[in-house]
């Protein structure tokens, strides 16, 4: 598991590096899986137990799974997955207007060699 | 088999009515919100709703304040589990402190806004969007519980993202690409260093991450842990060298929707410093001390060397942002109470500054035409009102007696000084003079440089020629947010000694953090 994590996050960052908006956005769809993992792993992994307590009589001693990673796993992939379709509509709507996916190309908002500020009154 | 009695975990009674202040302003601002979206075509009436609303959203705040300030942190535990298990609010003076100053911005950029957003951008959810925000700033400043500090951090992002490409323009898609990839990628290292600290600490309670820090001896998994805290909240603060999403993109929006940027969005990650390295993590941070002085150090000077560089006004205007997030990360490398105190202040004074210098700049730009310093100005000759409340700004945010800039900027020198570090004062004092350099001059080409004179009279070098303005002000919803904020500036900068005593409480309160913790678990001995 912490193997598989590592690898994702590998890939995301590969991913993250390049200079085209598509990759990156594959980049951040990895990314978030990457970390839904992590936090799976880091709230202790069993096997095949329920996160669940049967009957109305509460117990102690018996081992259920933690089900509070569960819960923020699920917060977190409804986030991120918000995130991608939005970074998708972004970078669609940046191909159309920009006409390119290029980061380098993107400077748009800052372009190069701009004049310096008047140096005198 | 024994039964476990679960009223031990569980809340039993109601709590007392004046606790419920505590969600008032994300309820608040989340029906407003949905309402809002619900009248999105109907774009006269949601002024109407959402001004009215951001008074109240203001008053709540202030409610709140003054809530805390008599009564200490309160708490407020959602779903009925006890702490560390249901999801706590917990309010200091710091948090209350914050969202007050944050409702008071949003409602000048919601008055500026009926003025400003056009018909087309109120119905893409100008004011829906602003309110969401609000529900995310206010949300992030009141919670005590980190992971859901990550839902609220993206709950305003989210918004932000709305905000931000209303309009569709080149420059904007452009602008909202980087800033969209950069803080997803912060809030994802905050996402992953929470994760590390449920696996660590397995809590996600603060004032029990408090508690459990403290008696964690095993230091290398917790410097790691803090250190990517720091590159997280670091990023979204914009501070060096994660800062360069925030001047790709600051300048792009409508300038009410920068102003609302540029003093809400970066302070909540200040905030979020503040509360992970000084509250929850004192030791570990004491260890990176060093490390987060240079940070700041090379925030604000290069802040401010970049506010030299740039002819167009409003990215001037982001690199001024930085550069007090600078100051602000100077009082977190202290760690003293006279340091935190002075960050705390300053927090409050960039707020209401940076909102102001925004909406001022687009109140210059309206009158002369250009946001390029560049270009023939004379706004003093048309607008001396405008130009005069400008200069009040200008000097506020470059730190000059007698405006709110200057206290917290002599505290935070004199707190350098106390310990001896001479070079992060002398870094404050430089990003003063070089700020004062900067805006100095945009007055000086902008505003008081007198209108050139059209083309057939320039030989003869007449001068006074009237500006006729590219669009009127109008008295009401331009000037009001305006001399509002400006009111909150000079009054701060004349009458310190309020907000001075708060910052030193919410000082004292995040240095010492055994009320916060017995406010949430009030069985918990002092410690």
């Amino acid at each position: 598991m912490t193997l598989l994590v590592g690898i994702f996050f590998a890939v995301a960052i590969y991913l993250f590096l390049s200079q085209h908006i598509i990759r990156m956005v594959l980049g951040a769809a990895v990314l978030g899986n990457a970390v839904n993992l992590l936090i799976f792993t880091s709230g202790r992994l069993t096997l095949e137990i329920p996160p669940i307590l049967t009957g109305y009589e509460t117990t102690t001693g018996m081992l259920t799974a933690n089900p509070l990673p569960q819960a923020l796993i699920l917060t977190a992939i409804v986030i991120s997955f918000s995130f991608f379709a939005f970074l998708l509509v972004l970078s669609y709507r940046a191909y159309q207007e920009l006409g390119t996916d290029d980061t380098d190309e993107m400077r748009f908002a800052e372009p190069e060699n701009q004049d310096l500020p008047p140096l005198g009154y | 088999m024994t039964t476990i009695d679960l009223s031990a975990a569980m809340i039993t009674q109601a709590p007392p009515l004046a606790d419920w202040l505590v969600v008032a302003p994300l309820v608040l601002c989340m029906v407003l919100g949905a309402v809002l979206l619900m009248v999105r075509k109907d774009t006269q009436i949601q002024p109407v709703i959402a001004i009215p609303g951001l008074v109240a959203l203001v008053l709540v705040d202030a409610a709140l304040l003054a809530h805390v300030w008599m009564n200490g942190t309160v708490t407020m535990t959602m779903g009925r589990w006890l702490p560390p298990f249901g999801i706590a609010f917990t309010v200091d003076i710091l948090g209350a402190l914050l969202t007050l100053t944050g409702g008071i911005a949003a409602l000048a950029g919601g008055i500026f806004g009926a003025g400003d957003v056009n018909d087309s951008g109120r119905r893409y959810g100008f004011y829906p969007f602003l309110f969401l925000m609000m529900v995310g700033v206010s949300g992030a400043f009141l919670t005590g519980d980190i992971f859901n500090l990550y839902v609220w951090f993206e709950v305003l992002l989210i918004s932000s993202f709305g905000l931000l490409i209303l309009g569709s323009e080149r420059g904007q898609i452009d602008g909202a690409t980087k800033y969209a990839f950069l803080n997803l990628v912060a809030t994802t290292l905050f996402l992953i260093a929470t994760g590390y600290l449920y696996g660590i600490f397995g809590t996600l309670n603060m004032a029990d991450i408090a508690l459990k820090a403290q008696t964690m001896d095993d230091k290398a998994p917790m410097v790691t842990l803090v250190s990517m805290y720091l590159l997280a909240f670091g990023m979204k603060a914009a501070a060096f060298p994660a800062n360069f999403w925030l001047p790709a993109s600051y300048h792009t929006p409508r300038v009410v929707v920068s102003a609302l940027f540029g003093g809400l969005l970066t302070k909540v990650g200040v905030y979020a410093l503040i509360r992970v390295l000084l509250m929850l993590f004192p030791a570990e941070r004491d260890l990176l001390g060093w490390v987060i002085a240079l940070i700041a150090a090379a925030t604000m000077v290069l802040g401010a060397m970049g506010a030299l560089a740039q002819t167009d006004v409003r990215r001037m205007l982001g690199y001024l942002v930085i550069s007090g997030i600078g100051v602000m990360l100077a009082g977190i490398a202290l760690a003293s109470p006279a340091g935190v105190a002075a960050t705390v202040f300053y927090a409050v004074h960039s707020m209401i500054v940076m909102t102001a210098l925004y909406l001022a700049s687009g109140m210059a730009a309206r009158a002369s035409g250009s946001f390029s310093i560049a270009e023939p100005g004379g706004i003093y000759q048309s607008h001396v009102v405008l130009a005069g409340i400008t200069l009040a700004l200008f000097f506020a945010v470059s730190g000059l007696p007698p405006f709110s800039g200057f206290w917290p900027k002599a505290l935070m020198v004199k707190a350098s000084l106390d310990v001896g570090a001479w070079w992060l004062a002398a870094a404050i004092l430089l990003t003063g003079f070089l700020t004062t350099i900067a805006v100095g001059r945009v007055w000086l080409l902008a505003y008081w440089r007198p209108a050139p004179a059209p083309p057939e009279e320039a030989s003869t070098g007449a001068k006074a020629a009237a500006v006729t303005p590219v669009h009127a002000l109008s008295p009401l919803l331009d000037f009001l947010p305006l001399v509002m904020l400006t009111a909150l500036v000079v009054l701060i900068g004349i009458f310190p000694q309020k907000l001075l005593e708060l910052s030193q409480i919410a000082s004292e309160q995040l240095l010492n953090p055994a009320e916060y913790i017995r406010s949430v678990f009030p069985t918990e001995g002092l410690q």
